[in-house]
């Protein structure tokens, strides 16, 4: 009897609404109109504005990250702050104790971040979506404690955090630091958006996107299922790492407190806001996290929250393809104009 | 051994809590299969409306049971507003709508009521339990109190109609629907009971962690850790997982030298991974078997 009462009761839903074929990317043209925007726009704007635009940059590559693995593999994380407080505080122990040149604390941020987050997903990833959410969920909420312990204060300097220095413009370089950060930011973010792209159009990603469309399917077909999630987690986890290894040399602070459970959220606010599965919406999305609570606390202090969940339950509602659906709109309004 | 005996009553009352909590998130989850993790800031929610009921003069057990019936209404219309449409929709949208629960009503209690700490009042007073030194009477109050709703929702759901009812609706829906079952509105009751029940862990354990927006923070994962334990499909399972959980976090915050409150959520997080490794159903829960 209890075999046909569950074969019957569960009807799995996909864990993620498949994006209509479109191709993860934008056009080139779109593509080219976007990098002059995000190379001019710092030449006529205030420093404070730049480290705005850099801190937009910073999102956009965590919010890819997760966009990698829900959009390109089916998977949840509510724990991408983990994995972004993780990077922050490799990079500035490195910089601060270590004394390791800036650069080169965000490949390694981007290693120890891709380690853990396959160490974590390994055992996470034998569980269905909602157990991925539970255990995320869980790491995300503990990550605080975890980086508040006496026995790491020596290096993360426990409740008070680590201050890191803003690195100077290279080569006697006649910019701010606030513009050579924003620049080298603007190149890694390049890089790993191309890096990306190519990365869900190669075996790799289909078959990460098989395994999103339809597990059994993919496993029939022989994708080793839980090789690509553990790798899909990893990825992003690293990625992760890496913005949060920019986050800390940008805001020139780590503290146990700036990587609560608000930070998954606002991360996952920013993917579900730029479309899921579409990668050049984490900008959309990460503009939203990084101006939204300004212009909420403008209104009233401490209503970001309940301005983040009202407009997260009218996107899920209204526009549940987020960003991309806009972009469509604007694509096929186009073509409409051109041939009238 | 008495330390051991004390350590262990302190962790059956906790446990109750968690019991509490775990019992909540497995009733909405038996309903609509999915985590609500909103479910501890909608008990917190409901703690301050008590408190707010106590400010205006309420006595404390009139404040309670209003409390609950608020709490009650509020998790049903909170089912038929924002997640009976979303009842077809995938993981991910119900997920971001249990996330977007959470950070909404966060925020508005901090708007109403502050985040700076309060008292809560208990009414059983902190004095020892009958003369013993191993358990004070609010503690012995908690476990009481989980244990009467126990009883009472055994009996509900054993010997009457609806509580058959709800049962049929979240174990076969379709088959429920055919005997003229309204399956709808058993997952709004589901809410608004498991609502009720996060109610009545959050005014049980507002006076030992105070009264504040975050304070649920650690018990909602302590009620995962609970449910995972116990089997996310049974509501027995999800009490006994509560009084494990509360027993082994208050032994090894005493007996391990260097976990001591610090190191709480951590404890929950390795719970729920070791359990969701080890034995992913839980103690008493069902094995979900996949249709291919």
């Amino acid at each position: 009897m209890s075999t046909i009462q569950e074969t019957v009761a569960k009807t799995d839903a996909a864990a993620v609404d498949a994006p209509p074929k479109k191709s993860m990317a934008l056009g080139r043209t779109t593509s080219l109109v976007m990098l002059v925007a995000l190379l001019i726009v710092p030449l006529f704007v205030k420093n404070f504005v730049i480290f705005q635009l850099t801190m937009l940059l910073i999102y956009g590559i965590a919010v890819l990250a997760l966009n990698i693995l829900t959009g390109g593999s089916g998977q949840f994380s509510l724990g991408q702050s983990a994995f972004y407080a993780i990077g922050a505080y490799a990079a500035a122990i490195l910089i601060e104790i270590g004394n390791v040149n800036y650069v080169l604390t965000l490949p390694i941020a981007g290693i120890i971040c891709f380690a853990v987050g396959f160490l974590f997903g390994f055992p996470a990833l034998r569980l269905s979506g909602v157990y991925l959410a539970l255990a995320t969920f869980a790491l995300a909420v503990a990550m605080p404690q975890l980086l508040k312990l006496g026995v790491f204060e020596p290096w993360t300097g426990g409740v008070q955090g680590l201050v890191v220095t803003k690195p100077d413009a290279p080569f006697g370089l006649p910019i701010s630091q606030d513009m050579w950060l924003y620049y080298f930011t603007l190149v890694v973010a390049l890089v790993i958006y191309i890096a990306s792209v190519n990365l869900l159009r190669s075996r790799s990603g289909r078959a990460m996107m098989a395994i999103r469309d339809n597990e059994i399917a993919a496993s029939a077909m022989g994708v080793d299922i839980s090789m690509y999630k553990t790798l899909a987690f990893g990825v992003s986890a690293g990625i992760t790492g890496v913005a949060g290894a920019l986050g800390a040399i940008a805001v020139q602070f780590v503290a146990p407190d700036s990587y609560t459970f608000q930070l998954a959220i606002a991360l996952f606010l920013g993917m579900v806001v730029g479309g899921v599965g579409w990668l050049p919406g984490s900008l959309a999305g990460a503009a939203f996290i990084v101006f939204v609570p300004n212009i909420a606390e403008g209104i009233s202090k401490g209503l970001s929250g309940a301005f983040f969940g009202v407009l997260l339950f009218l996107v899920i509602y209204l526009v549940p393809h987020g960003a991309r659906q806009g972009a469509i709109y604007a694509e096929t309004l186009l073509h409409k104009l051109r041939r009238s | 051994m008495d330390l051991l005996v004390n350590q262990v009553l302190a962790g059956i009352a906790t446990g109750a809590i968690y019991a509490c909590m775990a019992l909540a998130i497995v009733m909405i989850f038996q309903a609509i299969d999915h985590l609500n993790f909103a479910q501890g800031e909608m008990a917190m929610f409901s703690t301050f409306i008590a408190w707010q009921l106590m400010q205006w003069g309420v006595p404390y057990w009139w404040a309670f049971i209003l409390t609950l019936i608020i709490s009650f209404a509020a998790g049903v219309i909170i089912e038929r507003v924002l997640f009976k449409p979303l009842a077809k929709a995938p993981v991910l949208t119900n997920v971001a709508g249990f996330i977007a629960l959470f950070a909404i009503i966060n925020s508005v209690a901090g708007l109403i009521w502050d985040f700076t700490i309060k008292q809560f009042p208990t009414p059983f007073g902190s004095s020892p339990f009958m003369g013993s030194q191993l358990i004070s009477t609010h503690q012995a109050g908690m476990i009481g109190v989980t244990l009467v709703l126990l009883i009472l929702l055994f009996l509900f759901f054993r010997f009457t109609r609806i509580g058959l009812a709800m049962r049929a609706a979240a174990t076969l829906p379709e088959s429920a629907r055919l005997v003229g079952i309204n399956t709808g509105w058993m997952i709004a009751l589901g809410w608004g009971m498991a609502t009720a029940i996060g109610a009545i862990a959050g005014i049980l354990i507002a006076p030992v962690v105070f009264l504040e927006p975050n304070m649920m923070g650690g018990v909602l994962l302590y009620g995962f850790a609970a449910a995972v334990l116990g089997g996310l499909s049974s509501p027995l399972g999800a009490v006994i997982g509560g009084f494990l959980v509360g027993i082994f976090e208050n032994l090894v915050g005493t007996y391990i030298p260097g976990v001591g409150n610090e190191l709480k959520l951590p404890i929950a997080l390795a719970l729920i991974v070791i359990v969701l490794v080890v034995k992913p159903t839980g103690l008493m829960g069902r094995t979900v078997v996949k249709r291919v």
